[in-house]
């Protein structure tokens, strides 16, 4: 079968995408903090310390796996399997390019914000398994969280769709042929409204408040060694890429752009949108619970849906 | 107010608690600690805060040094009680200033004083199960006590 | 439904959740352990435990001459090394009557200074870094005491427990051309000091997280004995080297920064604050630093007659006295450390109560404590 074929191919191109990105990732956020802090980051493995995501994943893959006594041991262990899954599967629908998407859906973007819904789950069943009390706030805190941003993350999400009339991430891209929808005013006001929502799904300061360091130990992940902590962490990059790729493609004109070929075209959007968010990262502190909640709820819910109604009649005029 | 003025004025409140003046402080009679303190705290002497509850043992007996500091008078009193070595124990200041609840409890753990209606008197330091107290003087375990190499420098040297 | 109210009443009760932070935590300071009682995320109660760096320095210092027990001072509160050793040679220095030097004072109020201001920055950074932004400003203040670190390097030779002053003067002289070292670094340091207000004090996350928490009210400080900017955040203008002055303290013009409130914010604004003072102080000794010989009354054993002092002196943290019993041999009866963290951190407790877990983190941090000083 041809088509079985290519589409292994696919799936084996995707994965590949993902491990290097997650490790280019990861180097270049210790870059980037490291400009931030006055440091030099990693220096000693390669040029520039460019290898030293490598030596890390093979340091992580050597390491022991180490299984706390008391913990849910089904449960233990998929959840790091339930944390990676979705943000793999998530990749299927993002167009690269015109010709460069995994598969295009026609509810593309409805798949992709459905399927990272997913992660939340396992990361509470990584912090119930875990059967330590930190990862356990850890993962109550994430549910909560994860739960209440999903609400203005989809209604900004909505918007476009309203704009567009489709569900299909390339037809999406298609319709920005003549402007990014960042350039429209409501649209701008939602692009903020989604990064906001989006910072707050991947766990990223200010809304770090699943893993909080300085509360929590590391949170939902604290007992995980290993590999099985290294999943957690690839993960976390590749929902950090996934969330930018979805806002260079909803609001930034995905692989549309003049003299360079789309995919570069794509990725340096994607890749800006993650500069921004380590910028934020390494710059704010980390919000409070309660006043996290407060914010989705009583900030962004009301304003999405006042902006809704705003484009909707502005649609209808 | 200097320390003879003060020492006339407890015997003039509280008859009979003064035991002996120092140089630089004041011994008082164990069963009046608790009337001297409030004396203390809550007239125009004003001590708000009792900076520093300790203990020194003089072998024959143990000395509690209470240091009292009044904001009003800028003044650092030091009170202190002999305690027989027999009867280890003296009223608590915790009514007076919450201070006092950490520092008895330190000044219970390194000499054992027992400081009656503390609220939580436990050991702070030291295991809870240990029996010893280790700032007495005749506490010389040498698998805990090093002295340096060299013994010391001779005095005159 | 008659089911599910059936079910409700044995099976689904809520239970307080007791969770241990520490003595192994990231906010703990050190070796802390907090026996926090939660009812969901709220800390019902808190118990702490100390003692997990005991090492029974009191004891020590009893089997030791009075000057092999300066090193040990540097281990107190090992932030500010150089304010523990003044406050020990000054406290036998009174028990022996011991004048010092005009050039002594000048260094030691200068160096002193110095330490303070790289123990407040310290504080401010570990403090962002509890409210969890990441490092960032934890690195640029370490990168400015860095500077007050190399300085001290070239004074006394180590970084940390630096073992300088001495019973009657201090280790050795200021080296050439520190003048300007210093100069430069007070300029610097005034520069950065505005940055850290863009980067962290009037952000929008921070206030939100460090306002109205933790509220610390003045009687209450003073019941618990607690000193230091935790106890002029509350709006107490306390300050011993402006009320008690020791050193040449009185010679200089500067402010004792106060809070309005008392809660975590005006504590972490009264720290950045008292830098902006000592760097004031600092510039004006290091311009009028008298010649002399900073080693000439150093001897190598004192015999102290019978007697006792108390003397207390203004560390970063809090007023840390020394208690010292002399029997008029070359060792010390008793030596009392009165370490100012350890009374600030038993109002914790009462602080953090009814509070969430983030802002138990949040006010100990603010509370700023070291372990080693509490536990000596």
């Amino acid at each position: 079968m041809p088509g079985m074929g290519l589409l292994l191919l696919k799936g084996m191109a995707v994965l590949g995408f993902i491990s290097t990105s997650a490790m280019f990732l990861i180097w270049w956020e210790r870059k980037v903090s490291a400009l931030i802090q006055n440091r030099m980051g990693p220096m000693a493995t390669g040029w520039h310390g460019s290898l030293q995501s490598v030596a890390d994943s093979i340091k992580l893959l050597l390491k022991e796996n180490i299984v706390p006594a008391g913990a849910d041991k089904l449960i233990w262990w998929l959840a790091p399997f339930f944390v990676v899954f979705p943000s793999v599967s998530a990749f299927v629908t993002i167009p690269f390019s015109e010709k460069l998407v995994p598969r295009d859906l026609n509810v593309g973007i409805l798949f992709v914000t459905s399927i990272t819904s997913v992660c939340v789950l396992g990361i509470f069943m990584a912090g119930w398994g875990s059967n330590n009390k930190y990862s356990l706030l850890g993962g109550m805190r994430s549910a909560a969280q994860i739960i209440s941003y999903e609400v203005p993350l989809l209604l900004s999400i909505v918007l476009v769709v309203m704009q567009t009339g489709t569900l299909s991430m390339v037809e999406i891209v298609r319709a920005q042929a003549h402007g990014w929808f960042l350039l429209r005013p409501h649209l701008a006001l939602a692009f903020v409204i989604y990064l906001i929502s989006a910072t707050a799904e991947v766990n990223r300061v200010p809304f770090d408040i699943p893993e909080a360091e300085s509360e929590l130990g590391a949170g939902y992940h604290t007992e995980y060694s290993g590999m099985k902590f290294a999943m957690f962490f690839v993960a976390e990059y590749t929902n950090l890429f996934i969330i930018s790729a979805v806002a260079a493609t909803l609001f930034l004109g995905g692989w549309q752009g003049p003299l360079l070929p789309p995919v570069v075209w794509f990725l340096l959007k994607a890749y800006g949108i993650i500069f921004l968010l380590m910028w934020v990262r390494w710059t704010l502190p980390r919000v409070r619970m309660d006043q996290m909640m407060a914010f989705a709820w009583k900030v962004l819910t009301p304003v999405s849906l006042a902006n809704l109604l705003l484009s909707g009649w502005l649609m209808l005029r | 107010m200097d320390l003879p003025h003060l020492v006339q004025k407890l015997n003039e409140r509280i008859p009979g608690a003064v035991v002996e003046q120092q140089p630089s402080a004041v011994v008082i009679k164990r069963e009046s600690l608790l009337p001297v303190a409030a004396f203390l705290k809550d007239t125009e002497l004003s001590f708000a805060n009792l900076h520093c509850v300790t203990a020194v043992d003089r072998k024959d007996k143990i000395e509690m040094v209470y240091h009292l500091y009044s904001f009003l008078h800028r003044w650092m009193l030091t009170l202190k009680v002999f305690l027989p070595n027999d009867d280890l124990t003296i009223e608590s200041l915790c009514g007076l200033w919450r201070s006092a609840d950490w520092l008895e409890r330190e000044t219970f753990d390194l000499f054992g004083v027992k400081f009656l209606h503390h609220p939580d008197l436990r050991r702070i330091m030291n295991p809870d199960e240990w029996t010893d107290y280790p700032l007495r003087k005749n506490f010389d375990r040498p698998d805990f006590i090093r002295l340096p190499q060299s013994e010391g420098l001779k005095a005159g040297g | 439904m008659e089911q599910v109210e059936q079910n409700k009443s044995p099976e689904l009760r809520s239970e307080e959740l007791v969770v241990n932070m520490g003595p192994q935590h990231p906010s703990t300071h050190g070796v802390l352990y907090l026996e926090l009682r939660l009812d969901g995320e709220i800390v019902v109660d808190c118990r702490p435990h100390l003692g997990y760096l005991h090492r029974s320095i009191e004891k020590i210092a009893e089997n030791r001459t009075y000057i092999q027990f300066v090193p040990f001072t540097d281990r107190l509160d090992y932030l500010a090394s150089m304010n523990n050793n003044l406050g020990y040679v000054l406290a036998v220095e009174k028990l022996l009557g011991l004048p010092v030097n005009e050039r002594v004072q000048y260094i030691r109020t200068i160096i002193v200074e110095l330490n303070r201001v790289g123990s407040h920055l310290v504080s401010i950074g570990t403090f962002a870094q509890d409210l969890g932004a990441y490092a960032t400003p934890l690195f640029y203040c370490f990168r400015d005491r860095e500077k007050i670190v190399e300085l001290f390097d070239e004074l006394c030779g180590s970084r940390l427990t630096y073992n300088y002053m001495r019973i009657g003067g201090v280790q050795n002289d200021l080296p050439p051309g520190v003048d300007k070292i210093i100069k430069d670094f007070i300029q610097y340091e005034r520069k950065k000091l505005d940055e850290y207000n863009e980067l962290l004090t009037y952000n929008a996350i921070f206030l939100s997280r460090t306002k109205k928490v933790g509220i610390l009210s003045k009687e209450t400080a003073i019941n618990y004995g607690v000193t230091g900017p935790c106890l002029r955040a509350t709006g107490f203008k306390w300050d011993l080297r402006k009320e008690e002055p020791y050193l040449i303290y009185d010679r200089f013009k500067f402010d004792i920064p106060v809070g309005t409130m008392g809660d975590s914010w005006d504590r972490y604004k009264v720290r950045l604050e008292e830098i902006q003072e000592s760097l004031k102080i600092i510039e004006q000794a290091i311009g009028a630093v008298p010649e002399g010989n900073p080693v000439a009354k150093v001897n190598k054993v004192y015999k102290p007659a019978a007697g006792e002092v108390y003397l207390r002196t203004e560390n970063p943290r809090g007023e840390l006295g020394f208690y010292i019993v002399s029997d008029g041999t070359t060792k010390p009866y008793r030596n009392k450390i009165r370490s100012p963290s350890f009374s600030n951190l038993s109002v914790l407790p009462e602080l953090i109560r009814g509070l969430n877990v983030s802002d138990a983190v949040c006010v100990l941090g603010s509370i700023d404590i070291v372990m080693g000083e509490i536990d000596r």
